[in-house]
């Protein structure tokens, strides 16, 4: 449905999106991520038409943006940074407003507009002036604007940036929904709304990709993919250390605890496997020391997204 | 047609917000107030015996849209970019034509709305005497081109800021310099220096010289095409502006 090519955008002498290449299809969801500044808003207006590329292509189910920019926004769904609205409209008088836009007359709109306030829970604050509204519901009526022609094709910018926890949760269950049947771009800062919604993910930083997968792909790119936590007692820190260092499987060791009765050991593997909690057990078993606790670490998605945005920092502050 | 339901859609959305805030009332309040002052204080409207409203109240209306039309006019492009809807409106399936056609259109019919408004003075004429009406009319159609020049060169000042006062201030200047182009003491003043030729290129670009022919009942060709083309040239202009901002 949204085909992004060679995607490049120049502000003065930043390059704010830099060659981006990737495609999306019905039924999935799509998690872009990324620090601020990397290029995720600006790659979203390219999409939807808002600005125009400096080089590259997008094409939305089939349309290129900038040749056919009607035909391709006929079919996209968009929520804007901060969700803007008129705010001298009421919610009512707007939602009205964009279906009308939309192309939308007489009952198909009423019913359009009934739909969404329905989705969208604004049945509350519907002839409310949009200027006084809370931010959860002016983001929700933005919401509710973008799904009011039923479009294939949802660019979120930030779904759901200033909710609250309930409002994030239910936010979430509706793009899971939408998603299966329509094609979804969305970003975000919250790395665990990735695992909540998307069926896949990519990181772009400074205006490019820098991975792209699903998220138990990407989390297997953590060093912490499948490393093993272990406490061990009657064994003395340097020969814990020692022993499970010599390991062909461990790549790193680093104690964690350490006390009379015994240590607490992180063990990095060479590459994420199960093998290497097997190992750890005999060991143990063989030098005699009793195994209080182990347990395989997943892949963490935020020290994944922190290796690859920011290289520089992690080591520091790894354990 | 698409493209008038489009543009329809978002004429009325405009029209809306105006009357939605107190500044529709305040605009037209302030309006009538003026001209009725001018009209009857200054002009000498009762003094002057004449059964005409050229030189009592249409002389005016160069001065009054100088400083209300920019005011109506700073908020169409100003507020859409600082509230960040302009992102929504642009994305929509309207080419940017139809959306600056249509707030323009919106504007405008405002701004007539305030000039029909103006009708009581009308009555008064015709009861105290009887006036040419089709002069009248004339004048009315007049006022109302001018009415839409100031307003797409509003449009301009607009597009080009997020900020209403520097909208409004610029536009007011650039409007003034159309009103001085045609000001018989600037004119004056340039004749002094200026070659006759310079002199007449110059007055030719001002309201008050094509709004003359329409307070005097004539109906000039060029000077419905002037003020017809301003408004095009500046509407044009206004989607160059907004097509440059977008591309960064």
């Amino acid at each position: 449905m949204i085909k992004v090519q060679n995607l490049a955008k120049v502000f003065g002498t930043k390059r704010a999106v830099d060659g981006i290449s990737f495609s999306v299809e019905r039924g999935e969801v799509l998690g872009f991520l990324g620090p601020n500044g990397a290029g995720k808003s600006t790659t979203m207006r390219m999409i939807t038409g808002f600005i125009p590329p400096t080089s590259g292509s997008v094409s939305v189910g089939g349309f290129d943006t900038v040749e056919h920019s009607i035909e391709a926004r006929r079919m996209i769904g968009y929520l804007p940074e901060n969700a803007p609205a008129y705010t001298d409209m009421t919610v009512h008088g707007f939602l009205n407003f964009c279906a009308e836009i939309r192309g939308l007359r007489g009952s198909a709109k009423k019913d359009a507009v009934e739909r969404v306030v329905e989705t969208c829970f604004l049945q509350a604050v519907l002839h409310q002036s949009v200027e006084t509204l809370s931010k959860g519901y002016r983001h929700r009526t933005c919401f509710a604007q973008s799904i009011i022609h039923d479009p294939d094709v949802l660019v979120l910018d930030e779904p759901t940036d200033g909710l609250d926890p309930n409002q994030k949760h239910e936010v979430r269950q509706l793009i899971r929904r939408m998603g299966e049947k329509k094609a979804i771009i969305f970003s975000t800062h919250i790395l665990e709304e990735v695992d909540a919604v998307c069926s896949r993910a990519i990181i772009i930083d400074r205006g490019r990709i820098v991975a792209n997968g699903t998220p138990q792909e990407l989390r297997q790119k953590s060093e912490w993919a499948g490393a093993v936590t272990a406490r061990l007692g009657g064994v003395r820190n340097g020969v814990a250390k020692e022993k499970l260092s010599q390991l062909v499987l461990a790549k790193r060791v680093v104690v964690l605890e350490e006390n009379p009765s015994g240590v607490l050991v992180r063990v990095y593997p060479k590459q994420a496997s199960g093998e290497l909690a097997w190992t750890i057990a005999s060991l143990s078993q063989a030098e005699k020391w009793t195994l209080q606790e182990l347990h395989t670490e997943e892949g963490r998605l935020d020290e994944v997204f922190r290796t690859i945005t920011m290289p520089d920092t992690v080591t520091e502050d790894k354990q | 047609m698409n493209t008038w339901a489009n543009i329809k859609t978002i004429t009325k959305r405009e029209l809306g917000a105006y009357f939605s805030s107190p500044l529709a009332f305040v605009f037209i309040v302030i309006f009538l107030l003026l001209c009725g002052f001018f009209t009857f204080m200054v002009g000498g409207f009762f003094e002057r015996g004449e059964a005409s409203l050229s030189a009592s109240f249409f002389l005016w209306h160069p001065w009054f849209y100088l400083f209300l039309v920019p005011a109506v006019g700073m908020r169409l492009w100003a507020e859409e970019r600082r509230v960040g809807t302009l992102e929504l409106l642009l994305t929509m399936p309207i080419t940017t034509w139809q959306a600056i056609v249509g707030k323009f259109l919106a504007s405008w019919i405002f701004l007539g709305l305030a000039l029909i408004l103006t009708f009581p003075i009308v009555i008064t004429v015709n009861y105290l005497g009887s006036p040419d009406n089709g002069v009248i009319l004339a004048g009315y159609l007049g006022s109302w081109l001018m009415a839409g020049a100031y307003l797409s060169i509003s449009c301009i000042t607009s597009a080009m800021t997020r900020n209403q006062v520097v909208s409004f201030i610029v536009s007011v200047v650039i409007c003034l310099f159309f009103i001085l182009a045609g000001f018989t003491p600037v004119i004056r003043l340039l004749e002094g220096w200026a070659s006759p030729w310079l002199v007449d290129a110059i007055t030719s670009f001002s309201v008050i010289t094509h709004f003359d022919g329409f307070q005097k009942g004539l109906l000039d060709s060029r000077d419905l095409l002037f003020f017809l083309s301003l408004i095009l040239f500046s509407l044009f202009s206004t989607s160059v502006i907004l097509r440059s901002r977008r591309a960064g």
